[in-house]
């Protein structure tokens, strides 16, 4: 029925099976445009949050997505300033996921806002000295340039693509993309660099404090190279599971290597760093504090984080991406690029969570959180989105440009090249 | 449902925390700290607001909320140590009758807002407004205070201006057993505390073994 909207030189599945796959993550999706609705309409007293627990889950899923989508801006960074020409092969799929990552964390913190409807006063009576000043102006920027980016890929749908005026305009993007890729980079260095900085400057939160550089806490630098280690990893797990979904072979395993070998030594980097940075905090800001070490380690929130952020899934899959012989088995480089992105998700969750549940008043308690089916229906119904719009994508659009090459169409024993899409195979 | 009881999400501007000495019956001691907002000279939750929602006036040194224009991002609650902030989880409730009360000098703050203690900023407003029409610059002392330290019932609250040295509390602040609420973070907290007990001053603050004598 769609056959028509299908790109050319490659096999897509029926339409009876893509429905009921839709209709799965359709429904996770209402499950969060639920939630929303409920908080809209009834406030944030919908959600598990409290006056200790400002943030909660939603932030977590922010700062995690902002960071796991790092993986648009680095792969175009590579391309057209370090001339990583095999990343070619990915960075479509690599801004559509960027793309994704950006708004969906726009939309959530939408919901998250007490009044939505004032968000443009960050805008208008914007406070210069806010670092969530500067990741709302970065952010919302950025989503823009990803738009941008994402458009030469929408218009050369082969429905679209006839239409002369598109056709042109597409190729015309085509030509300005390493104007928008300086952009983004520039954008997202400092919106992830912010990110970082919004924990780092709170000086009355011991545990998130860092000192730093002129007015850039080290969590500051931190944070832009945790998100460029986990953005290419994240990217080739989405595409692996693509791979697996799909049962094809849609990128060469030379451009995953390349992928792991690029975020194995960003996170070697960023682990060396992580870890004195954490030295340097256990002797600086901590005694500074009256507090010992162990003093921010409670509860659930136990010192097993810290081993588990650094060690289990910092160093382990730092080496596992950096060891050529390991990197080169598939099996051990995405379970490399998982351990990865969990370290970082691990690293997001600790600085929201940890931060806000560890008192500083010694008058105060020690508390812990736990979401409510809202706060998981915003967070799924996020994932459903964009599951939804990457599965859309690679429907209609050519999102993996070596698909063709390396899975010829055959019909009855030949094969039919790219002038043609196979209507009974 | 909104539960007041629920202190997580209740709103208050001072609290009210009753500390104990740990110790068993008959050396139990009970004090009670009452924690407005620390109106700090080195804010926390002001350069951290997007929208310029919260500011300290150089003035009077009050930090001061513009419920207005709060967006409720909640990032000034994460910044301040002394939970200070109340975020409104739900849309305001006055009982019949108690809208009555309502005072036309306070603005109204809505659900999705953060509110705190503002040292009834609005009695300051009121007070200078009368100073000036009796021509008069400065306030005397007793002119201005908050509500809360008009109601205590046992005046355990004393309130001025200290930079004045006609004021009471220019000297208090100055005596011995005076302490602030976690002074060596920097905050610089303007409301100061007494007690001759050491073991309420030790709670006041973190200290690492061996440094609180």
């Amino acid at each position: 029925m769609d056959l028509a909207l299908i790109p050319k030189g490659v096999q897509r599945c029926s339409l009876k099976v893509f429905l009921p796959w839709t209709l799965l993550w359709l429904a996770i999706l209402t499950w969060g445009l639920l939630s929303a609705f409920l908080c809209f309409y009834k406030g944030l007293n919908q959600t598990n949050m409290n006056h200790h627990f400002a943030f909660g889950l939603w932030i977590v899923f922010d700062l995690s997505l902002i960071a796991l989508g790092a993986g648009a801006f680095f792969t175009g960074f590579l391309i057209h300033f370090i001339s990583k020409e095999e990343l070619k092969a990915i960075v479509n799929a690599a801004v559509v996921i960027g793309f994704i990552c950006y708004s969906a964390a726009l939309a959530v913190l939408a919901v998250d806002i007490g009044q939505p409807l004032r968000f443009w006063f960050i805008f208008w009576h914007a406070n210069i000295h806010s670092m969530l000043t500067e990741v709302s102006f970065c952010i919302t920027a950025y989503v823009g340039v990803l738009t941008i980016e994402y458009l030469p890929l929408i218009l050369s749908n082969r429905k679209l693509n006839e239409i002369r005026e598109f056709n042109i305009f597409g190729d015309n993007l085509h030509h300005v993309m390493a104007l928008f890729a300086a952009a983004g980079t520039f954008l997202s260095f400092f919106h992830q660099g912010s990110l970082g900085g919004l924990f780092g400057v709170l000086f009355g939160r011991p545990f998130a404090f860092r000192e730093g550089f002129l007015i850039w806490p080290w969590t500051f630098f931190l944070f832009i190279l945790s998100s460029v280690a986990a953005g290419p990893s994240f990217t080739l797990l989405c595409v692996w599971v693509a791979e697996k979904v799909t049962g094809k072979e849609l990128v060469k395993r030379s451009v995953f290597n390349l992928l792991g070998k690029i975020s194995g030594w960003l996170l070697s980097s960023y682990i060396i760093l992580k870890i004195l940075d954490t030295i340097r905090w256990a002797y600086g800001v901590v005694p500074q504090a009256g507090l010992s070490f162990m003093d921010f380690y409670r509860g659930p929130y136990g010192v097993w984080l810290l081993i588990a952020e650094i060690a289990i899934f910092g160093i382990i899959p730092a080496f596992i991406l950096i060891t050529p012989k390991l990197r080169g088995r598939n099996g051990l480089l995405i379970i490399g690029a998982l351990m990865n992105i969990t370290g970082i998700v691990l690293n997001r969750f600790v600085f929201t969570i940890q931060t806000l549940a560890i008192p500083v008043m010694p008058l105060e308690k020690f508390m812990s959180y736990l979401p409510s089916w809202q706060e998981w229906g915003i967070a799924a119904g996020a994932i459903g989105y964009g599951i939804l719009l990457f599965s859309l994508t690679y429907r209609y659009l050519p999102l993996f440009p070596q698909e063709p090459e390396l899975n010829p169409v055959k019909v009855f024993g030949r094969v039919i090249g790219d002038f043609g899409v196979v209507k009974r195979a | 449902m909104y539960d007041e009881s629920d202190k997580t999400r209740n709103i208050s501007w001072i609290r009210i925390y009753m500390l104990t000495n740990g110790k068993e019956f008959p050396e139990t001691q009970v004090v009670y700290l009452p924690r407005p907002c620390m109106q700090c000279d080195n804010p926390p939750c002001v350069p951290v607001c997007p929208a310029t929602a919260t500011r300290k006036d150089p003035n009077t040194g009050i930090v001061s909320q513009t419920y207005t224009r709060c967006i409720g991002c909640r990032y000034c609650m994460a910044a301040c140590p002394y939970h200070a902030r109340d975020f409104n989880w739900f849309d305001p409730h006055f009982p019949r009758g108690m809208d009555r009360s309502l005072s036309p000098e306070v603005s109204l703050r809505t659900r999705g807002v953060v509110e705190k203690c503002a040292f009834c900023h609005h009695r300051l407003m009121r007070a200078r407004a009368k100073a000036y029409r009796e021509g008069r610059r400065d306030l005397k002392e007793d002119e201005y205070v908050p509500a809360c330290v008009q109601a205590c019932p046992v005046q355990a609250i004393t309130f001025g201006d200290l930079n004045e040295p006609r004021h009471t509390v220019f000297e208090l602040v100055k005596g011995p057993h005076v302490f602030r609420l976690l002074e060596r973070l920097g905050t610089e907290p303007k409301v100061y505390y007494r007690s001759t007990k050491d073991w309420v001053r030790r709670m006041a603050d973190n200290y690492l073994p061996g440094e609180f004598e």
